[in-house]
């Protein structure tokens, strides 16, 4: 639980001694890298340097009364490159907007996102009762676990977007049938599913993260199953790298690695030739925190008539979707501050390199990059698929 | 300074209201409830006002689904006293038999302020605020979006339609339905919450009388019914340019 500062503690010295590797924070040359990679730097008034120079000064009251902060998207571009490797994502920018959000000082848009997530479980503030409905109609039906009662070999914890939005929900209905198609015994949790709560986290709502863990890891001990697969890059890191400091342990990969794992299965459906100059986009859960980068890329490589073409920003590099650390629930106040969208950044860089196709693998982007697309010049012919999408395109379904 | 705020609990409207076999109320098996927005309005301005001239303020709610997570909310936001109607409440009790229980609560209390949502989505027998200031023979102010008290004097700042305001000066005590807040209801981390749940305690007050009198017999209840008034116009977009320009012309509009 998030202690509000004492009196005693500044924050400069609770980041120090209470967060893992926290005591780095001293060996910070001021070098700058952080605030010069960060894809917000330019528009903050504490992007990380100057933020820990201003705390070495122990003037943490002038950070508070600044909202800049929450142009944070948590991409983990600052910590990936920091010489001493300060924990600057998830040690400082996520303990600072902490903070922030205990003083009161929350974006209205960001607010109701987290609201939602209190009363709904989703930040979307769609009913509960709803969240399996984009399986109506499917065939074979999809298990729900609180239904059939029945142990599953794989738990598909499909997330907050794949479950409500239009656009994501037919990336849902794509990665349902390659698991079909692979005969995989798999089952989703439906109305019992909580939102996995990592983006709520980093954007500074440690306690919402924690109730909605504490709900999962019931729901997860209800039912029987080996593992868990998640659409979500976010979800994944939760159940990888938070959940098990709360006592919730399962076995969790994202989908990309469950099915590069079955590729000699997978190869022989992949029957229809994808024409097309594909160009990948890493998500900053999967790739830069998790080191992911090949399982998707094998994945579209083993498309025939796929070309697969790198951005300039790729695998540790990779650009931020402006979608990380509560961005998803703050486009109107990062438009407001920065008066840019890094979603369109990265579209510019796709067509840049004559890709027909952005491929992507997390639930935030698909919505994010189709937005850009109708408004960055040139992008007309751009498509904005998932990897599980492009997969079931080329089994001809 | 006492402030006393009541608040109602409402149909959540995330779910598809139903009506119940009876014909005459919501079905009430999927029903969630939720705070009354403007209530959460009138929260946020007593607390803005506690912190700028330093009240206490109390919050009555009745006994209803999910009415403890708003009084520890609205502790969490700065609220000293919680109270919690206890009686045989269910969403279908009137604003009438509602008002004329809080009212002998609130006369306890002996406050120089009450405040109320304007209205809510389930007000069948008009807004609880007025119900309340004539129960407690007090003068009601609606419709209010900012509050400023002094010298047992409150200015209430009143919006009007065509974007007209009236400053309006009444004598405390006085009941008020609040439109708005002077800032829109903060928002309190789940942990402060939390907090809250272990230091706040909510006090009981047993109801045992909750008359209707004077409210709605509701005679039934139904969802909208499909009337056919409009016309689909088939075909081709010549066709349906000509089938306007037609429809138009019998209007006497071209």
């Amino acid at each position: 639980m998030t202690m509000a500062i004492s009196e005693e503690l500044s924050f400069y010295n609770q980041v120090l001694t209470a967060t893992p590797d926290g005591e780095r924070l001293k060996q910070c040359l001021q070098c700058g890298t952080c605030s010069g990679v960060c894809p917000h730097g330019f528009a903050m008034d504490y992007p990380p340097q100057l933020l820990i120079a201003t705390l070495r000064a122990d003037d943490f009251a002038s950070v508070l009364k600044s909202d800049l902060l929450w142009l944070c998207v948590s991409c983990f571009a600052c910590t990936e490159l920091c010489p001493v490797k300060i924990p600057i994502t998830f040690g400082l920018m996520t303990r600072a907007k902490e903070e922030l959000l205990l003083a009161g000082n929350v974006p209205t848009e960001l607010q109701s996102a987290l609201e939602f997530s209190q009363r709904y479980s989703n930040p979307l503030g769609e009913s509960p009762r709803k969240r399996a409905d984009w399986i109506n109609g499917l065939e074979p039906p999809v298990t729900i676990m609180g239904k059939s009662r029945r142990p599953v070999d794989i738990l598909w914890f499909v997330g907050d977007y794949p479950s409500y939005h239009p656009r994501v929900q037919l990336i849902s209905k794509a990665l349902t049938k390659l698991l079909n198609a692979l005969n995989i015994d798999f089952g989703i949790l439906g109305p019992d599913e909580n939102s996995d709560g990592d983006s709520q986290r980093l954007s500074g709502e440690r306690g919402l993260f924690e109730m909605l863990a504490e709900k999962n890891g019931i729901v997860f001990s209800k039912y029987q199953f080996n593992e868990i697969i998640t659409t979500d890059p976010h979800a994944y890191n939760a159940f990888k790298n938070e959940y098990p400091k709360l006592g919730i342990s399962y076995p969790t990969r994202h989908y990309t690695e469950f099915l590069v794992e079955r590729l000699t299965q997978l190869k022989p459906l992949l029957q229809h030739e994808v024409k097309a100059k594909v160009t990948y986009h890493d998500p900053c859960y999967l790739g830069r925190v998790n080191n992911i980068y090949d399982a998707p890329r094998t994945l579209l490589e083993a498309i025939p008539g796929v070309e697969l073409v790198e951005m300039p920003h790729n695998h540790s590099t990779s650009l931020c979707c402006g979608g990380g650390g509560g961005g998803m629930w703050l486009d109107g106040f990062q438009w407001e501050k920065a008066h840019v969208r890094l979603s369109e950044w990265r579209t510019r860089e796709a067509i840049a390199t004559g890709a027909n196709i952005l491929a992507v693998a997390c639930p935030y982007e698909t919505p994010r990059f189709e937005d850009a697309a109708k408004v960055v010049q040139g992008s007309e012919e751009l498509l904005v698929k998932d990897i599980a999408e492009l997969l079931v395109e080329s089994m001809g379904d | 300074m006492k402030i006393v705020v009541f608040v109602k609990l409402v149909p959540d409207l995330v779910e598809e209201l139903t009506v119940d076999p009876n014909g005459v109320s919501l079905d009430t098996t999927w029903l969630r409830l939720i705070v009354n927005e403007f209530d959460d309005h009138a929260i946020e301005q007593s607390i803005l006002l506690k912190d700028s001239i330093g009240a206490s303020v109390s919050i009555v709610a009745a006994d209803l689904e999910g009415v403890d997570d708003v009084l520890f909310t609205a502790a969490a936001k700065g609220a000293d006293q919680l109270i919690k109607l206890i009686g045989d409440f269910s969403i279908n009790v009137n604003n009438h038999a509602l008002a004329r229980a809080t009212a002998n609560v609130i006369k306890e209390l002996q406050p120089d302020l009450i405040m109320t949502g304007v209205q809510a989505n389930n007000d069948l027998d008009g807004p609880v605020g007025p119900l309340l200031a004539e129960y407690l023979r007090m003068p009601y102010i609606g419709y209010v979006a900012g509050v400023t008290v002094s010298e047992g004097k409150a200015t209430i700042r009143k919006e009007y339609p065509g974007g007209l305001v009236a400053e309006i000066e009444v004598t405390l005590p006085a009941v008020l339905g609040i439109q708005a807040a002077e800032q829109p209801p903060r928002y309190v981390a789940v942990s402060k919450v939390r907090q809250a749940m272990k230091t706040s305690s909510i006090e009981e007050r047993t109801v045992i009388d909750l008359d209707p009198n004077g409210g709605l017999t509701i005679a039934r209840m139904f969802q909208p019914e499909v009337v056919e008034r409009a016309e689909m116009i088939e075909g081709d977009v010549e066709r349906v340019a000509a089938r306007l320009v037609g429809i138009f012309k019998e209007a006497g509009i071209l």
